[in-house]
């Protein structure tokens, strides 16, 4: 049967245009239930015993997401019009409903509704697509139940009063979300339901216990005609609301409509828009841009200081550069340029669960009720959000998830509802845990289908493999690898052989992951979920199952196994004249730690042949870093540390820099060599659909923080190239060692990350690596902890013939969005680890507090923040009390970025030394924070 | 974007091997020697043939095989936005060039010289899959103006998308950036006459996606020739009131048994022979061949 759909659409010129779409409506369209008599069972998913069906509406899926994935909410009919709407309203409760619907131990069953022949339902005359959306639910409620009969209930469930009375009257049993699950009589769901906005049937019955007149805190969002209206005239701007990890208070808004960042000062203005939402702006008066403190914060109650914290390593860790000036000295209108506005309204939320605890409170009389508590989430973008709990007493020393579900203009904070306990704050184990739940890290064990595609064990180099005519046998060679002492995961070897013409032959061998991991297999799919495995300072989350990472692909000493190579010919001046790239067998006859490779090549007397080979490679890898340098490739710095942690407590027993040595410079040298030969191979192959890195430059703005540092020390930075700056960092050298070290770690932080990309998604000149100085970059080298190694070794093996390029790489957008994920996992499992490491940092100072030395890098009106060198962290020093804000007691010299007392005789400028003292705090039960006080 | 949802329903409800409604109408410009109008879904295509005729530029006459000239083009109103579509721009000469370079090898052009075949395509609403249609079309109104033919030749285009390969895609879908694989075989021959695709795909997929098109144009080719033999029973039934014939082979899928019985009404049917060009054969002295 067809259908003509019609819909009036506009395009972007702003044209109104009639679209027409067919709409094919089919009779073979099964319901489910694999009890029916009449319909095809085979795709069925209901339980067989099903004697209640529930049929969900959008809002109920949208509110209630965290109540569907409840295992007592099971026997659920999801009908087409209502995943197109919430995925429409909300992609990522789409996809935890996608989720939901796929698991084979839930029963939850998708009815295209909208393509069957008896449940379509065309839009009448005057009706709003929501009503005929309401309809179409109720008349697929209808047919559920005609076509079942009545030996089963279907329910519709739904939270819409108008929805729910038409249901009734049609003879459908439908109840409120509320009703259903008071019927399961499991107390425990109901702190799991979402706050039902006021509208909704929720409070029928119940008297509504709020005044009557509440005062209103934030401003009216504007409804979405007028906010599309003022988007197109120009007077509102979109864009996405980031706000500032360091200041809640600030946020900035991306327009491309003015091409440049809005400002946003303070909760009023922000007007209840979330990190990551798709807000409306409208701009200030310009004589308003620069009072920013003055009307920032909407009488918060306290302001949250700046927390100790780890030094950034780039720009996307640290925080926002704005004008540091507050506005009280003369100079205040110098850089008011940047506009600033307000956020009238929000186009598309980003709310999702949140990880924190409730801000402590006194337990209120007659425990066992409901008690209204504000959750203070871990991640400091995230306001407080009221929730109401029927366990209080349980909640407050536990580290919860909450979901925010509405905010009214009249309640200072959203109101959202638990969604489960973590654990006791302050555990090591439950820190951790919210660590990875706030990065968004799949912690949990491999599925069983997962390790049904691992090889049998014990695995060992088979015949075929050796005799398979597309791996080389390079066992004779003397290949052995050098990694950081303990490594297991080793998926890197070399070997270098002198040749007789004086050349050598270098090889870097990466383990033969994808001889494992075959494209479209259950455990490629969990590889390329979690995209990389993460290191934690206690544990390690494997992005492949262990046995693969630690036996079947580490690339041990002493036992044969399967590699792909990367072989050149160079001459002595490390000049490549041939490469060659093949799978080969190989047997390493060491695994060296870093240290140990350089007690070898520093003792002289050392004549063994592996020594010889380090040295010659030592010699090779130093002119290929000059050449590099001289290219203009940035020796960036950063402040990495080290723990020594209990193996039995897992406590941190000391702390202190991870130190780079020469052997470390050798091997990150021909990784470099070998990811940038493959990146050159693969993309002459595949020039669109190549998996490659780039390393945008970083703009002006960004080095300004840096410029005007060094400005104030009198050192003269060079940022035109990358050339310039390497060169100018070369000639940064201070009164004390110290000092090149932390201009390049002030330096490095100004740069944003690297990231993945198809490169048939941009143009050969944007894909140049801005740090590395190379034109092209990809990673090949790590394939066992990196899925984005995995499918350049793939592109490499298609490129040379020996297997097919799997589907995905015809599927442009796909790929795009496999390297965006990459991205977004690598963003988070770089934060987890500094967040592991700041968690045992403080876990190391609650017992040991110390007196160190510290070094200025900004400069505050009421202090300035210090980094640790020693330690890796960065924090405030308070030099008036925090209440008392700026005093007047000091002052700020932004030119010479110092602060000084006003009668002079103390003054602290940008780059000095002071002692300081660290010191674990509790101002509030159960949370501990790291303090540093001025010596 | 998700083309194909898990359910394994298209984005208007098709399945991925499922074709579009076709419909297909002879005779639509009754002062054309021949015409049609062909529907793939909202895609609505009229042809319109003329010819055999004299030669209009003498320069071009070919001595030896007729001369045939195909000209495309879109309606304003075609399209929702309504645009007004210069003539002859490249996609249009383009689309000229495929459906006359297609329509030529099926037409027997060396039983015609020293003459002219005009065919004229306008896509009056636009969906996807324009290309196909027009040579559906073509093919359709050539047989209404009988001129003689090799076989009929149907066109139709596949698609791949969310790693499935996809029947006959609509707007949407050919929107989607994904490849686009246009094919045109002589469905008796098994032959291939046009192949177009301007994307990447690996060997395998891509013999995939064509088999898929391939079926596709065999469908289209049973179809075509229903609508041919409907046509001609009815003009049958208006000559002789004799359409008793049973429709039964109009059913049957063996498109040889279909060819016999068509052939077996031809002999006896002579007009009908005139009107399917089956007389321009035989006055050359061609041994009779089914057009079909
Ligand atoms: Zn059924």
């Amino acid at each position: 049967m067809l259908q003509n759909k019609s819909f009036v659409r506009k395009t972007r010129q702003g044209k109104v245009v009639k679209v027409v779409r067919e709409h094919y409506l089919r009779d073979d369209i099964y319901c489910g239930a694999p009890f029916c008599k009449v319909c095809d069972s085979s795709a069925a998913r209901l339980s067989s015993t099903a004697s209640t069906i529930l049929i969900v509406d959008t809002n109920v899926v949208l509110n209630q997401i965290d109540l569907l994935e409840n295992e007592a909410i099971d026997d659920v009919v999801i009908l087409s019009v209502v995943l197109d709407e919430v995925k429409n309203k909300n992609l990522g409760v789409y996809n935890r409903l996608r989720a939901l619907c796929s698991n084979s131990v839930r029963k939850f069953f998708v009815f295209s509704n909208e393509y069957h022949k008896d449940t379509y339902v065309k839009a009448m005359v005057g009706e709003s697509p929501n009503d005929r959306n309401d309809r179409a639910i109720r008349v697929a409620a209808q047919w559920y139940q005609t076509h079942l009969g009545d030996a089963t209930k279907i329910v519709l469930i739904t939270n819409d009063r108008d929805n729910k009375r038409k249901a009734t009257e049609e003879g459908i049993s439908a109840e409120t979300v509320e009703s259903y699950v008071k019927s399961l009589g499991q107390p425990g769901l109901l702190d799991l339901l979402a706050q039902a906005p006021s509208e909704d049937v929720a409070k029928e019955g119940v008297e509504d216990m709020r005044p009557s007149k509440k005062k209103i805190i934030y401003s009216e969002h504007k409804p979405m005609s007028e906010i599309t209206a003022g988007l197109h005239r120009g007077i509102f701007h979109q864009g996405k609301l980031r706000v500032n990890r360091y200041n809640p208070f600030e946020a900035y808004v991306g327009s491309e409509s003015i091409g440049d960042e809005i400002i946003i000062y303070g909760r009023a203005n922000m007007n209840r828009a979330f990190d990551g939402d798709v807000v409306a702006v409208e701009l200030l008066p310009q004589e308003q841009w620069h009072e920013e403190k003055s009307l920032s914060i909407v009488d918060e109650e306290d302001e949250e200081e700046d927390g100790i914290h780890l030094v950034p390593s780039s720009a996307d860790d640290a925080p926002r550069v704005t004008n540091q000036i507050q506005g009280s000295l003369g100079n205040a209108n110098s850089e008011s340029s940047r506009p600033s506005g307000r956020v009238v309204g929000v186009i598309k939320r980003n709310w999702h669960s949140y990880c924190g605890s409730l801000e402590p409170m006194p337990m209120p009389a007659g425990t066992g009720g409901v008690a209204h508590a504000l959750f203070v989430s871990k991640d400091r973008r995230i306001p407080k959000i009221r929730i109401q709990t029927r366990q209080l007493g349980n909640l407050l020393d536990k580290r919860i998830i909450v979901a925010v579900d509405s905010w009214d203009c009249l309640s200072r904070y959203p109101s959202g509802h638990y969604v489960r306990t973590v654990g006791e704050i302050g555990d090591r184990d439950t820190e951790s845990e919210v660590v990875l739940i706030e990065n968004d890290i799949d912690a949990r064990p491999f599925s069983s289908q997962v390790l049904a595609c691992l090889p049998p064990l014990p695995w060992s180099v088979s015949s075929e493999d050796l005799e398979n005519p597309i791996r080389q046998d390079l066992r004779h060679l003397r290949v052995f690898s050098v990694d950081p002492p303990g490594c297991k995961d080793i998926d890197d070897a070399l070997h270098c052989t002198a040749l007789p013409n004086g050349n050598f032959e270098v090889g870097v061998h990466i383990a033969d992951v994808t001889n494992f991991v075959h494209p479209g297999s259950p455990l490629d799919d969990e590889a390329t979920q979690r995209g990389t495995s993460v290191y934690l300072v206690e544990r390690r989350i494997d992005m492949l199952p262990k046995p693969l990472t630690e036996d079947i692909c580490s690339l041990r000493a002493d036992v044969e196994r399967l590699a792909f190579s990367v072989i050149w010919e160079m001459t002595p001046e490390a000049e490549i004249i041939s490469s060659s790239y093949t799978k080969s067998v190989i047997k390493s006859c060491a695994a060296l730690s870093y240290v140990e490779a350089q007690a070898r090549m520093d003792d002289s007397r050392l004549m063994d042949p592996v020594t010889a080979d380090l040295r010659n490679m030592n010699a090779l890898a130093k002119v290929m870093r000059q050449r590099r340098i001289d290219r203009g490739a940035l020796t960036l710095a950063s402040a990495e540390v080290k723990f020594q942690i209990d193996t039995e407590t897992h406590d941190p027993l000391d702390i202190g820099m991870y130190q780079i040595r020469e052997a470390n410079q050798m091997v990150e040298e021909f990784m470099l060599a070998a990811n940038i030969s493959v990146a050159e191979k693969i993309l002459t192959h595949f020039p669109l659909c190549s998996l490659l890195r780039r390393h945008p430059s970083p703009t002006k703005e960004m080095l300004e923080p840096l410029l005007r540092m060094a400005a104030a020390v009198g050192l003269n930075l060079d940022v035109s190239t990358s050339k310039a700056l390497a060169d100018s960092l070369d000639h940064a050298v201070g009164d004390d060692p110290y000092f090149n070290k932390l201009i390049r770690i002030l330096a490095t932080r100004c740069m944003t990350q690297a990231v993945y990309f198809c490169s048939g998604d941009l143009t050969p000149p944007e894909f140049s690596h801005y740090g590395l100085s190379a034109r092209l970059y990809t990673h090949f080298t790590s394939p066992i902890r990196r899925y984005a190694d995995v499918i350049v070794h793939r592109l490499l093996a298609a490129a040379l013939g020996i297997y097919k390029l799997p589907g995905v790489f015809q599927d442009r957008p796909q790929l795009t969005s496999i390297a965006d994920n990459l991205n977004y996992r690598h963003r988070n499992a770089q934060m987890a680890s500094r967040a592991s490491v700041e968690l045992h940092t403080l876990i190391y100072f609650r017992k040991r507090p110390t007196d160190t030395e510290a070094r200025i890098v900004k400069i505050r009106s009421n202090g300035f923040i210090v980094f640790v060198p020693k330690f890796g962290i960065e924090g405030p020093v308070y030099l008036t009390p925090r209440n008392d804000k700026g005093g007047g007691e000091w002052l700020v010299d932004e030119q010479q970025q110092k602060v000084k007392k006003t009668d002079g005789s103390v003054s602290y400028g940008v780059l000095q030394t002071v002692r300081i003292h660290m010191e674990v705090v509790e101002p509030q039960p159960n949370r501990p924070k790291l303090q540093l006080t001025l010596i | 974007m998700e083309y194909v949802s898990p359910e394994g329903l298209r984005l208007d409800g098709r399945r991925p091997l499922e074709m579009r409604q076709i419909k297909a109408e002879i005779g639509a410009v009754s002062k054309a020697d021949g015409s049609a109008v062909f529907e793939m879904g909202n895609t609505k295509v009229i042809a319109a043939v003329y010819g055999p005729r004299e030669v209009q530029n003498r320069s071009q006459q070919l001595s030896d095989q007729a001369l045939v000239r195909c000209e495309y083009s879109m309606a304003n109103f075609s399209t929702g936005d309504r645009m007004r579509k210069p003539k002859g721009d490249r996609r249009s000469t383009e689309i000229s060039l495929v459906i006359r370079q297609t329509m030529e090898a099926c037409i027997l052009t060396h039983l015609m010289p020293r003459s002219q075949i005009d065919i004229f395509v306008q896509v009056l609403q636009a969906d996807g899959g324009t290309r196909s249609a027009c040579i559906n079309a073509a093919t359709l109104a050539l047989a209404d103006a009988g001129i003689p033919m090799r076989d009929l030749v149907t066109s139709c285009s596949a698609g791949y998308l969310n790693s499935t390969p996809l029947l006959d895609l609509n707007y949407v879908e050919d929107s989607a950036g994904g490849p686009d694989v246009t094919v045109g075989i002589l469905p008796k021959s098994d032959k291939v006459t046009l192949l177009q695709m301007d994307a990447k795909l690996p060997m395998d997929t891509f013999e995939n996606v064509m088999q898929l098109a391939i079926e596709g144009c065999k469908a289209i080719a049973n179809y075509i020739r229903e609508v041919l033999l409907e046509n001609t029973k009815q003009l049958e039934g208006a000559g002789s009131s004799s359409g008793s014939t049973s429709t039964a082979y109009v059913k049957s899928s063996a498109p040889g048994a279909l060819d016999a019985e068509l052939m077996h009404k031809f002999a006896f049917r002579g007009w009908i022979m005139c009107l399917f060009g089956m007389i321009k054969f035989q006055t050359l002295g061609i041994p009779c061949l089914s057009i079909f």
